[in-house]
Order: C-alpha cells, then sequence, then structure tokens
C-alpha cells in the first residue's frame, strides 16, 4: 500500500530527491530523509491555515483561536498535564495501526481492541476481587492486552488465510466489540447499582493505579512510551521487523525468500491489538475504575489519524501523540472562550489527515536529482 | 390487527417493515459505491459522506421548509465531498483508501461542527408519516408504507445495472475500472472518468444519509449513523459488484439490523445489544465465505485488484 512504501528497505535503495515544492536548500542532498520531515511540517502549515480559514468562515478570529489552542494545550502546566493525559492512550492505539501498517496492512479497528480491552480487564478485576493489588492489576493487563490482541489478531488471520480485506473486518470487529460491551454491561457484568450509567462493578479502590508521583497523569504515559520505544526497535532493528517490511513492501517477493508471509501479518495485527488492550485496561485500572461506555471515546479512532502523521514510525508517534493530546486538550478551552462546537478539534483532525494523505503525491516527485538545487 | 392478535407473526412482520426502513441507506451508499468501485477506485469516506448527507438534508429541509430540497442539497453536498476524494486521488501516489478513511474523519467532524445548531429544530420529514420503530402496536399497514426512497432505490439499481451493460458511459466506467491501460489508449482521461463516478457515488451516499435524518430516524443528532456507511462498502464486495445485487444484499442487511428492535417490540429483550452486531456479523461472515486468499473475486473490477 502506498502508506507503506516508506519501508526502510525502500528508502535505502532509491534515494529520492526532494520535492522541488518544499524549496528548502539542501533538500536533495539529504533526500528522503529530509523530504519525510519537510513534507509532514508542510501539511501542517497547510491544515492550519486551513483550519483557520474554516474557522475564519464560523465567524470566530483564527490567530485568537490558535492561541487559545495552544494555551490549552501546552500553556500552563494544568493544560500541560491534561494533553499528557490524552496523549498517553494514543500513544498505544496509534500502534494498533502502525505495527500491521509495517506489514503493508490497513488496520482501523483500534477502537474495537481499546473498548474490548477495557471491558476485558474491568471483568478480570471484578473477577480476581479479594487477590493482593499486584494480583489483580497483572491479571487486568494481561486480560487487557490478550482481548486486544486476540480480536485484531483475527483481522490479522482472516487476511492471511482467507485475503479478508483487513480494513474492513478490522471495523467491523470493533462495532461488534462495542456491541459486546454494551451487552455486558448491560446484562452478565451489570453491577446492580449502577442506575444512570451501566456498568461492570467496580475493581477496588486498592486495585486501582495511581498517577504517577507529582503528576495527574497515570502510568499509561511511560508504557505508552516504552512500547513506542519497542515498536522502533522491532520494527526497525530486528529481523523480523525487516522481514515484516519485506512483506509490506512485495509480500510474494517475501515469501520467495522464506519469510512466513502469514505469520508476520497475523504477529503484526495482534501486537498492535494488545497495545490497543493496554490502552483500553489502562482506562479501566487508572481512570475509570470500571468498564461501561465511557471506554467508547474515539481513541481508536483517533490513533489512526496518528498512526498516519507518524507515518507509522514508532519514535515519531511520541512527538505526534503528543501534538493530537494538546489539539484534543485545547477543545475544552474553545468550548468556553469562543463556543466552538465540541467537534471543532474534529474538524481541525479530519484536515489535517485529509492535507497529510494528500501530500504523499509530493514525496519524489521529482524522479532525478537536480543539483542545481542542491546548494 | 394489534400486536398482541398478532402475537408471534408480529416479529416477521416487524423484520419485513425494519428491513425495508433499515435497508434505504444502505441502498443508496452502496449504489454509489458501486458505481465508483466499477470505475476502479475505492472510496470509504463514504461513512463521512453519509453523515454529511444527514445533516445537510436536515439543515436544507428545516431552512427552506422542503424535504425534497434537503434530499436534493444532501446529495450535492455528497458530490462535493466525492468531489474531493475523487480529485485528490487522481493525484499520483496518494493512496484511495487512506485518503477514504481521512475523508470519513472529516465529514463526520464537519458535519458534528456545522450540524450542532440543528439538534433542536426541527424540519420538515419525508412521508410525514409518524412511525416509530418501538411502536408497542405495529400495525400490518404501516408495516406496508414504504419510504419514497427506498422506492426510487429500487428504481435506480435495475436502471444502473442496465447503464452500466448498455450505455456509452456504462461502458467507459467499465473499461477505466477492468484496464485504466486499456482506456488511455483509446483516449478516454481515466482520473476524470473515476473522478466523476465517485461524484456520482458521493451524490447517493449522500441522499442515502438525508433518509437517516429525514425520514428514520427522522431527526438529526451525533449518533445517527452507526457504520452504515463502512458496511455499505463490505456490502458491495458481498454483491460482487452489481448495483441489482447490492438491492438484494441491502435488504439482507436491513433485515438483520432489524431482528433485534423487532424482538423487542413483542417483548423479547434477550440479548438485544447482541442482535445490534447482527449486521456487522452478517457482514463479516459474508466477507469471509466470499473471499479467497488465493484470487480475487472474477467480478471485481481488475484495477481495484491492482491497487490493493
Amino acid at each position: 500500500m502506498q502508506a507503506t512504501t516508506e519501508s526502510p528497505g525502500l528508502g535505502a535503495a532509491a534515494p529520492r530527491p526532494a520535492a522541488p515544492k518544499t524549496r528548502v536548500p539542501g533538500l536533495g542532498a539529504l533526500g528522503p530523509r529530509l523530504e519525510a520531515f519537510v513534507i509532514p511540517l508542510l501539511a501542517l502549515v497547510v491544515s492550519f491555515v486551513l483550519f483557520g480559514a474554516f474557522v475564519a468562515l464560523a465567524g470566530h478570529p483564527p490567530l485568537a483561536v490558535f492561541y487559545e489552542m495552544y494555551r490549552g494545550a501546552f500553556g500552563t502546566w494544568f493544560s500541560f498535564q491534561n494533553t499528557l493525559q490524552r496523549a498517553s492512550p494514543l500513544l498505544l492505539t496509534a500502534l494498533c495501526t502502525a505495527l500491521p501498517a509495517r506489514a503493508g496492512l490497513v488496520v482501523i479497528g483500534g477502537e474495537g481492541a481499546f473498548v474490548l480491552g477495557g471491558l476485558a480487564a474491568g471483568a478480570a478485576g471484578v473477577g480476581l476481587a479479594g487477590s493482593p493489588p499486584t494480583t489483580v492489576v497483572a491479571g487486568m493487563f494481561s486480560a487487557g492486552a490478550l482481548a486486544g490482541a486476540l480480536w485484531i489478531g483475527a483481522a490479522g488471520l482472516l487476511r492471511a488465510k482467507r485475503g479478508v480485506n483487513e480494513t474492513i473486518s478490522s471495523l467491523l470487529l470493533s462495532y461488534i466489540g462495542i456491541a459486546l460491551l454494551n451487552h455486558c454491561v448491560e446484562g452478565p457484568l451489570r453491577d446492580p447499582e449502577s442506575l444512570n450509567k451501566p456498568s461492570t462493578r467496580h475493581i477496588g479502590e486498592a486495585n486501582l493505579i495511581g498517577a504517577m508521583p507529582g503528576l495527574d497523569v497515570h502510568w499509561g504515559l511511560v508504557v505508552g512510551i516504552v512500547a513506542c520505544l519497542a515498536a522502533y526497535v522491532l520494527t526497525e532493528r530486528t529481523v523480523f521487523g525487516f522481514s515484516a517490511a519485506l512483506v509490506g513492501g512485495n509480500a510474494r517477493a517475501a515469501r520467495l525468500s522464506g519469510v512466513k508471509v502469514s505469520q508476520v501479518l497475523i504477529i503484526m495485527c495482534a501486537l498492535g491489538g494488545a497495545a490497543a488492550g493496554t490502552a483500553g485496561a489502562f482506562e479501566v485500572a487508572a481512570v475509570h475504575g470500571r468498564a461501561n461506555a465511557s471506554l467508547v471515546a474515539g481513541y481508536g479512532y483517533a490513533g489512526i489519524l496518528v498512526s498516519f502523521l507518524a507515518r507509522h514510525h514508532g519514535l515519531a508517534i511520541i512527538p505526534v501523540s503528543l501534538f493530537l493530546g494538546g489539539i484534543a486538550a485545547s477543545g475544552g478551552l474553545l468550548q468556553r472562550v469562543f463556543g466552538l462546537p465540541d467537534a471543532t478539534v474534529n474538524v481541525l483532525q479530519g484536515i489535517l489527515f485529509v492535507v497529510l494523505i494528500a501530500s504523499d503525491t509530493l514525496y519524489g516527485r521529482v524522479r532525478y536529482r537536480a543539483p542545481a538545487e542542491a546548494s | 390487527m394489534a400486536d398482541a392478535t398478532l402475537g408471534l407473526w408480529g416479529i416477521p412482520l416487524a423484520i419485513f417493515a425494519g428491513a425495508i426502513r433499515v435497508s434505504t441507506p444502505f441502498l443508496f451508499v452502496s449504489l454509489g459505491e458501486c458505481i465508483t468501485e466499477r470505475s476502479g477506485r475505492v472510496n470509504l469516506g463514504l461513512e463521512g459522506t453519509l453523515v454529511m448527507g444527514a445533516m445537510a438534508g436536515y439543515g436544507f429541509s428545516y431552512l427552506t421548509g422542503s424535504p425534497w430540497l434537503g434530499v436534493l442539497g444532501a446529495g450535492v453536498v455528497g458530490s462535493l465531498l466525492g468531489a474531493l476524494h475523487g480529485f485528490l486521488s487522481g493525484k499520483p501516489r496518494v493512496n484511495d483508501i487512506a485518503l477514504g478513511i481521512a475523508m470519513m474523519l472529516l465529514g463526520v467532524g464537519l458535519a458534528f461542527f456545522i450540524g450542532k445548531p440543528l439538534i433542536k429544530p426541527t424540519a420538515p420529514r419525508l412521508g410525514a408519516i409518524p412511525f416509530g420503530f418501538f411502536c408497542s402496536n405495529p400495525q400490518l399497514r404501516s408495516a406496508l408504507d414504504v419510504n419514497v426512497l427506498f422506492v426510487l432505490g429500487l428504481l435506480l439499481a435495475p436502471a444502473l445495472e442496465f447503464g452500466l451493460k448498455n450505455t456509452r458511459f456504462g461502458l467507459v466506467l467499465r473499461t477505466v475500472g477492468e484496464s485504466a491501460d486499456a482506456a488511455r489508449a483509446v483516449g478516454y482521461d481515466v482520473n476524470r472518468v473515476r473522478l466523476l463516478a465517485t461524484v456520482a457515488g458521493g451524490f447517493l451516499a449522500g441522499v442515502g444519509g438525508s433518509f437517516l435524518s429525514l425520514y428514520y430516524p427522522g431527526s438529526w443528532n451525533e449518533g445517527l449513523s452507526s457504520g452504515q456507511g463502512l458496511m455499505a462498502v463490505a456490502l458491495v464486495i458481498f454483491a460482487r459488484w452489481s448495483p441489482q445485487r447490492c438491492l438484494l444484499a441491502s435488504l439482507l442487511f436491513g433485515g438483520a439490523g432489524a431482528i433485534g428492535p423487532a424482538l423487542q417490540s413483542v417483548g423479547i429483550t434477550a440479548g438485544y445489544y447482541l442482535w445490534n452486531a447482527a449486521p456487522y456479523v452478517l457482514t463479516l461472515a459474508i466477507l469471509i465465505t466470499s473471499s479467497s486468499a488465493t484470487r480475487a473475486s472474477a467480478d471485481m473490477p481488475a484495477e481495484l485488484a491492482a491497487s490493493r
């Protein structure tokens, strides 16, 4: 697929000169590396210009909106912590798209893995009630990661064995997962005391993993960053990661060179699902204390955007998550100051995503090096 | 003919009535996607188009007082989104599937943003028959009340089938979808044909969206669509890219979606949320049985296989 042609093998084999439109001196000499940095940046600028125009059309001063967004995201210690809180699930849900993408799959079912991870963690927390907190927490996270891995792994399995389009199947699985959550919290796992918002029983205050010392942010942030680093090492520095890139580049060639293509596809999907499931488990173990419809908050969908914006690169996911977490965090301030609807941040995300995908056309637009431009 | 006298017969009746109601948006989106995919391109963004269509249809109906202008407006807005997708994915190296995911997010975000003030007011609706799904007394007569858009879709499906087979544009469209090189060699502008096909697909998806806000459920809110736009894309695969089979598949999906509410209407509430998942499970099951690991379906436009 287009999105994954940026695999390391390809990049190393054919150094691409930069698109002339970016007009950065020395770009031609640096080739794809700088291109991969400058073009997303350009897409970012274009997105904000378009968003500014949109906001202006809606009758609000764009510059003031941008300033408030900055304030709401990074301006104060409080808002920065808010940003970090929103960024931590994104780190993990982004991996649900990024890891399979390395093997050439477009998985968009992170929401389902996230929700089921939360549900499984909630159920495990209730089931293990009475055990020492360490056991309960360990059980919750294993259950969450396993649920996510099974869910997205199933999409990978269907793709590998039956050729089922993973984009559609993972999304359908998402909806099925959300229906399962609704069924469980309304029926078999319902806490009779939860009247307004049907939920599973509370996992118990002792089993809640608190915030990190001195912060308002839970440990999911650290786990997410570690997971992204691990994903980077796995995809860029291991034989398995290389074979995944091979599968993503040309599955038939990979098969001929002895790569077990099905295995790679399923493992990448399962790992991605486990990451999203872990994020869901954090939501239950550190935030809500129980599984309910609050889990369906769009973190899975935002993760898709993060992954594409980061070009499915483990290290790039970290700053991009912070950036998108910041955008999400600024939504509240935009509502209060300008009375903008809460969907404002969704519009910005949508514009960003469309412009970013459209900017793919700038890569390698010039087929030959132009020495005159490379100063 | 009250529910009590109908007894268990109320269930198939409610499923029948529900199938027609639930299938209408599926029908329009899948017919639209069918046109687009026959040209060799996939537009996953129709989910966003559907939601935008629902919002725009409601808005235009509210502003003009005419639900049919609402339907038209929804179609126009859908065409614009289709044009954006068609134009951008015509650029080299832009992936139509990834762009579709992006357009889905953009469409939904825009619809929620622009549609915020439309949640409260009531717009004139299509059909003008107040007809609740959760009606405790479903009657045979009201079950046979078929909305006009469904009838239009019923006529449109064979018309499209005929058009694809027997008209000049249908032939060009299929050529572009089967072999872009061949179409280029005969002198057709592949990107332009695909752009038009995506615009047409967007128009139909927009109309399908207007059904959601103007007939059933019949109001605009943010939880209106639950993935119908994407399921319709899967439905096109199941229908093997034939408009007439899209019609049958839509009815099947609609029926699956109507099982839960139909059971609930006669007092069977066990597993209500699981029944809600029935269309998704059905889609998935169909995808699994109709896919093959080794070869693409013979009816699949060859240019689609190449892009995947």
